[in-house]
């Protein structure tokens, strides 16, 4: 017997739960300005969590899946990113869309029931949200064809949960990125759950990040609590990918700490006590401790950040209640470039019928 | 202007609009060094290089959700399923993505591809290769669904495919790839989408079909003319949208519609232009819309199917009957 192949998947964290720095930081973060901005990002994304949740209990939007916990996952990996790659989200990344140019409202119109809040029309790089799990790797790896093809030095990026490794698209994509050198990137978020399946019952495999090493790259993972690693993490692998077109899986490490969505009630699942005890983990407390230390954060700034926050979401929530409905015509208005005949009659009966808009 | 069978079509239409526009890129599996188990991409490779013609891994769903994201992002992908058969892991990434990007977007993003593939069956290939489930993507609002009947149509409606700004999926029926020879003059001019072609001017009965189908409908038609019953015989081309316009326009004028599909019966597309003949055309009728289709059995092996396959004498049949029911 020999050995033919081993492998190994690297852990990243710089900052533990008690903010102490517990590896040598990168670069960005020795600048304290740009932690204070990646501080800020996440508290303005959990006030915006907590409202979204607030407008759909009063019937102000429709089921919205919360991001709360999560903040350091998706804030590090937009941070990571350029502003010419291109991103192809699921639909709970809230906090890559908001730094890519997508407004707070538009994802509230989105939830809220409304196409026009998927099309990220000021946010080109942007791909729609993908509901159906998992389906949307393949995108980024076509993506990802087309960016190689045409010599463009950009990289792509994809999130996906951790039930959506369960999909055969997702090893598809995995496959093809590898066997063709893709510049893209594939972020797993790692919440712990799939709405009620815990991630122990997902797959036998000791990490998600070495179902990368079946397709013939790197995976590694990263804390996802430390907003710090998963920026780096990101920077690094989107450098690799533009640079050498050499695809990363990240697996990023955090805990759900809500419900699946608002139609959810996890108490049914989730063991007592559980969220709480992942709580000491959370990833704004813990960059808040290490501001503290540093001596660059108090609670008077603390004070003033939440209430400039705050302000932020309500105006974004204005914006979002005022938004003029649709017309009833634009159930056709997109279908084709053209609505072909056949279809024009179904078009003027639902407008003879629906009258201009429903209010 | 050369002769050519309708594969060979296929291949000068890929090759022309690679040619024209940079932006088309086939891929699939086998398409590059083996050409296609058909051949119709052959010499593209060659042609173009390995970038603009990639073998793909073996992975349906892979292909079609690649597509969708290199067409989302400005090529004209223009993909092969090798049968219709293994089409079905990609349906999920036609369905959910390829078929409503431009309408989650609002028309910020599109989907310019092509899914190609064989389909029908008829050649004698093993199970899973002869599939007639056109109905399956026709139903899907969003789609094009495209059928070439000749190498003339196939090369017109392969480019008019290509240039359309929205998915297509283009059947092309494998029993006619290399069935009969026609001139095809390599011009770049593209045969119109949504629309019928009408083959034969007739009086008496409207044959209504597509895809292979055409060849049985054709020989009826001949063989009803020896019977002093004239057919006009409509290749629908286009399955999804329809244009009914020409099919209601043929029934008004010769009171009679039979409809003829190698798919199964039930929910097949036959089904739909009967309704919408009895819809649009009820009192221009002299005797019920017939449907002669495949049965609603799975499609046998190779051994059985020409007893599936419907055949002229039963389009005659039908005709007849239905001459005399007025």
């Amino acid at each position: 017997m020999e050995i033919v192949a081993k492998f190994e998947v690297p852990y990243y964290q710089y900052l533990n739960h008690e903010g102490n720095v517990v590896a040598d930081l990168p670069a960005f973060a020795k600048d304290t300005q740009e932690l204070i901005k990646l501080y800020r990002l996440m508290v303005l994304n959990r006030i915006f969590d907590t409202k979204a949740i607030a407008l759909q209990r009063t019937g102000k939007i429709g089921t919205y899946p919360s991001t709360r916990g999560q903040e350091g996952v998706f804030v590090g990996v937009g941070a990571g990113m350029a502003k010419d790659d291109i991103f192809v989200p699921y639909y709970r990344d809230v906090g890559i869309l908001v730094q890519r140019g997508v407004k707070f409202s538009d994802i509230l119109l989105y939830w809220g029931g409304d196409e026009r809040g998927n099309c990220f029309a000021s946010a080109k790089n942007n791909f729609p949200y993908s509901v159906p799990v998992g389906s949307q790797p393949l995108h980024a790896a076509g993506v990802a064809t087309a960016l190689k093809i045409r010599k463009e030095k950009h990289a792509v990026l994809t999130v996906t949960g951790d039930g959506g490794t369960s999909e055969g698209d997702f090893y598809e994509a995995m496959n093809v990125a590898g066997v063709w050198k893709l510049p893209v990137v594939f972020v797993v978020s790692n919440n712990q759950w799939a709405i009620s399946v815990p991630r122990s019952e997902q797959t036998a495999a000791q990490t998600l990040a070495q179902k990368a090493i079946a397709a013939g790259f790197a995976g590694e993972q990263v804390d996802g609590n430390d907003v710090i690693a998963v920026r780096d993490r990101t920077e690094v692998a989107m450098k690799k990918a533009r640079e050498q077109n050499e695809p990363t899986l990240l697996e990023i490490i955090s805990y759900r700490q809500s419900d699946h969505t608002t139609a959810d009630d996890a108490s049914r699942y989730e063991a007592k006590g559980t969220r709480e005890t992942h709580w000491a983990h959370e990833p704004i407390m813990r960059l808040k401790k290490y501001l503290e230390k540093l001596g660059v954060w108090d609670d008077k700034k603390e004070e003033s950040l939440q209430t400039e926050c705050a302000a932020e979401i309500e105006k974004t929530v204005a914006d979002y209640l005022q938004t003029e409905p649709a017309t009833v015509e634009s159930l056709f208005d997109y279908l084709y470039e053209k609505l072909p005949k056949i279809y024009e009659e179904q078009r003027d009966q639902l407008i003879q019928l629906g009258g201009q808009s429903h209010g | 202007m050369a002769e050519m069978t309708l594969v060979e079509a296929v291949n000068l239409a890929l090759a022309y609009e690679m040619k024209a526009d940079k932006s088309v890129v086939v891929l699939g599996e086998d398409v590059g060094k083996n050409g296609g188990v058909f051949r119709a991409t052959q010499g593209l490779l060659d042609k173009f290089g390995p970038d603009r013609v990639r073998d793909t891994p073996l992975a349906e769903s892979m292909i079609a959700g690649i597509s969708i994201g290199m067409a989302a992002a400005g090529l004209k992908p223009v993909a092969e399923f090798q049968f219709m058969g293994f089409l079905y892991p990609g349906y999920d990434q036609i369905v959910n993505h390829a078929a409503r990007i431009r309408n989650r977007t609002r028309g910020h993003m599109t989907c310019p591809v092509v899914f190609r593939t064989p389909y029908g069956c008829g050649i004698r290939s093993p199970e899973h290769h002869s599939e007639s489930t056109e109905a399956v993507l026709a139903h899907i609002p969003g789609l094009r669904v495209v059928i070439p009947s000749s190498p003339k149509r196939a090369y017109g409606l392969l480019l008019a495919s290509i240039r359309d700004p929205d998915p297509v999926i283009f059947l092309e029926p494998s029993r006619l790839y290399r069935w009969a020879k026609q001139d095809v003059i390599d011009d770049g001019k593209a045969l119109p989408l949504d629309t019928c072609f009408t083959l034969r001017v007739g009086t008496d009965v409207t044959l209504v079909t597509w895809g292979a189908m055409v060849k049985e409908t054709l020989a009826a038609a001949d063989l009803l003319s020896q019977n002093g019953v004239s057919a006009e015989v409509i290749d629908v081309a286009t399955i999804k949208p329809l244009d009914i316009d020409t099919i209601i326009a043929s029934v008004e004028k010769t009171g009679r519609c039979v409809i003829i599909h190698e798919a199964a019966k039930t929910g097949g597309v036959g089904a739909d232009i009967s309704a919408l003949v009895a819809e649009r055309a009820l009192l221009s009728l002299r005797a019920p819309v017939q449907r002669i289709t495949g049965y609603d059995t799975i499609v046998p092996y190779a051994k059985m199917e020409k007893y599936y396959l419907p055949n002229e004498h039963q389009i005659v049949e039908a005709v007849t009957n239905i001459m005399e029911f007025a």
